[in-house]
């Protein structure tokens, strides 16, 4: 057994049952914790694969931004987390009998696939002239698949404004700065002369 | 023995019903279903690359990074919906979220 599938057996051992605690694990601090560990495995099989760029990918943007927006809803909202698990064990039988009918098909699939003799005529090379896997993804994603990179970035656009409209809100009675009015404020309007009467307030 | 694409996907399918699995266990929390369906999306990835390792083809791992994309953004808006949601009900509840109208 070379060190190669030691650790591919490794992370693959790790990530699934980190995956079981993720679903089942009482308290929802937890399962983002946990996921966080699935996502470093799977990160650890991307580079066993030789997909080093996406395994990085993986790690800063699933742990570093994904899992932690995960961590700080689950902080922020105040729920009652064994309020929701009441029940759960009623849903054991039916999810249980959906997964294994789920594995078994996708055992069966894995059985008798096989390759269209096509496959191999389209396929982009994985190190073209010996370039880095970073190198050689860019030099695709940039030229050749250009109008769908730009997509990904519109759709993170669109995804980022969605997320401020929909959670910015504006309270009453909360003092705010409003630039427009400090900086047209003059003598004239901003000081105001009064008679006071003496022995009395304004 | 060395590693085949078989146990790449194998780890792949085992992910995969793990968060199918995870989505009917824990059908009143949200934040779980969410987090069950990034499991899913990751365990897609990892047949991404492994048949991109397989078939010496790049374009798996250009995909996978598209569905990465994807995926944060998809985890973005579902938790602000979530955020808004909690705000307006102070519940989290699926079953809630049959009364959205109004």
């Amino acid at each position: 057994m070379t060190v190669a599938s030691l650790f591919f057996y490794l992370f693959s051992v790790v990530a699934c049952a980190a995956a079981v605690m993720v679903i089942s694990s009482r308290n929802p601090v937890h399962s983002v914790l946990f996921l966080i560990l699935v996502f470093f495995n799977a990160a650890g099989l991307f580079i066993l694969a030789g997909a080093e760029f996406l395994a990085l990918i993986l790690v800063v943007v699933y742990v570093g931004a994904v899992a932690v927006l995960f961590l700080f809803v689950v902080m922020m909202l105040d729920v009652d987390f064994t309020e929701l698990r009441r029940g759960m064990l009623s849903y054991l039988p039916i999810g249980g009998a959906i997964g294994l009918i789920l594995l078994v098909e996708l055992i069966l699939v894995l059985g008798t696939w096989n390759f269209s003799s096509e496959a191999g005529k389209i396929a982009e090379p994985i190190a073209p002239g010996g370039v880095t896997n970073t190198e050689a993804l860019g030099l695709i994603l940039y030229t050749k698949y250009f109008f769908y990179f730009q997509v990904a970035g519109l759709v993170l656009l669109v995804a980022m404004i969605g997320a401020i409209v929909l959670t910015l809100r504006h309270k009453a009675g909360v003092k705010r700065q409003n630039i427009a009015d400090q900086v047209a404020r003059n003598p004239a309007t901003a000081i105001e002369v009064r008679q006071v009467k003496p022995g009395q307030g304004i | 023995m060395t590693i085949t694409l078989g146990h790449f996907l194998t780890v792949a399918a085992i992910l995969f019903t793990i968060g199918v699995f995870g989505i009917f266990l824990n059908r009143k929390n949200v934040i779980i279903i969410l987090m069950s369906v990034e499991l899913m999306l990751l365990a897609v990835n990892i047949n991404f690359v492994a048949f991109s390792a397989y078939l010496g083809d790049l374009m798996g791992q250009v995909f996978a990074l598209f569905v990465l994309t994807v995926a944060a953004a998809e985890a973005a808006i579902g938790l602000a919906i979530l955020v808004v949601y909690f705000r307006n009900r102070g519940s989290i509840a699926v079953e809630d979220i049959n009364l959205m109208k109004g």
